[in-house]
């Protein structure tokens, strides 16, 4: 019993520790270089990539591919006109790691079969570049 | 699915998706004791609905016509001796205190039980699809200890910066692992 509180005494401990341990100073640091980028957002001409996550997307391994994606696009500095989504099941399991991209006045496109590496490839080629990767598209797929 | 922390990120999106605000996800470990614990304020279910949701057949969703959530985790976790059970209160019947606990047992010491891989990640990715849900995240194994609590990260950021800001992300991503590295200290 003596042993129990004992030991969770120090669990309680360590977690206050364990907050301030990461200085808060930092965060308080990122917003003030965000607040004012995000307010520029417009919210038109915007570029969504949307990642679809539903139990599908997950075991055919969508969590990576997500990652990657908001990590190249962040790297790449296009978070001010490109956001990134997730949604559930898009209905093509099969295709799955699926992910939408819609740009404004252009059509969807549909990526399928999508891997971090080749998440790496459509943001460096099709966001920043403007061209999409074809070979990775749904049509391209042989029946 | 080859990561406990996929099935995590998938038995949590329920919550997401049944509208919750406070959503914690508690894993803890003594032993070879292996619990998982998801506590949402969702709408919750009515107890026909929960006495379905071992039935790969029963499903929300329009898209098509299997669910295999639950019975995913109910698997992951009878395989090792543990099991899954779920209660909740459907807003209709508890309109102040509706919501959905979900409890996950295994046996870590069991051949078949899956391995917890990348947790981060299924953290990160909750919070970057959800940003306006406040999770508590919590690992405790026998001494040690690791909480992310999304509403303290969001006293500091005020309303001008989202939670799924990639920064920000960056940032959690950074302060759970500082977590995680001191137990192996």
């Amino acid at each position: 019993m003596l042993e129990c509180s004992g030991k969770s005494e120090r669990k309680k401990q360590y977690l206050e520790r364990g907050i301030s341990m990461k200085s808060l100073q930092e965060l308080a640091a990122i917003r003030e270089r965000m607040k004012d980028k995000v307010s520029l957002r417009s919210g038109e001409n915007e570029t969504r990539i949307v990642v679809g996550m539903a139990t599908c997307g997950i075991s055919a391994g969508a969590r990576p591919v997500l990652n990657a994606f908001v990590e190249e696009v962040a790297k790449e500095g296009l978070s001010d006109k490109v956001t990134v989504t997730q949604t559930g099941c898009i209905g093509i399991c099969q295709y799955e790691p699926v992910v939408e991209v819609f740009e404004a006045d252009k059509e969807k496109v549909t990526y399928v079969y999508m891997t971090a590496e080749k998440a790496k490839r459509v943001v460096e080629e099709h966001i920043k570049g403007g061209k999409v990767v074809t070979e990775y598209t749904i049509g391209n797929i042989k029946a | 699915m080859k990561e406990l922390s996929l099935y995590i990120l998938d038995i949590t999106e329920n919550s997401v998706r049944a509208g919750a605000k406070n959503i914690t996800v508690s894993i803890e470990e003594k032993g070879s004791e292996f619990r998982l614990t998801v506590i949402d304020d969702g709408c919750g279910m009515k107890q026909e609905i929960v006495d379905r949701l071992s039935d790969p057949f029963y499903t929300t969703r329009t898209t098509r016509k299997v669910g295999l959530g639950v019975p995913f985790l109910t698997l992951a976790a009878e395989q090792t001796g543990g099991g899954v059970s779920i209660t909740s209160k459907h807003i209709d019947e508890h309109p102040d205190d509706h919501g959905t606990v979900l409890e996950a047992t295994f046996d870590s010491s069991h051949i078949d039980f899956i391995p917890l891989g990348d947790i981060v990640s299924t953290f990160v990715t909750l919070i970057q699809g959800s940003p306006d849900i406040d999770f508590l995240f919590r690992h405790i194994k026998d001494g040690s200890a690791m909480e992310l609590d999304t509403k303290q990260i969001r006293e500091v950021l005020g309303e001008d910066v989202p939670l799924s800001n990639a920064e920000v992300l960056g940032w959690i991503r950074g302060f759970v692992n500082e977590q995680y590295d001191e137990w192996d200290k």
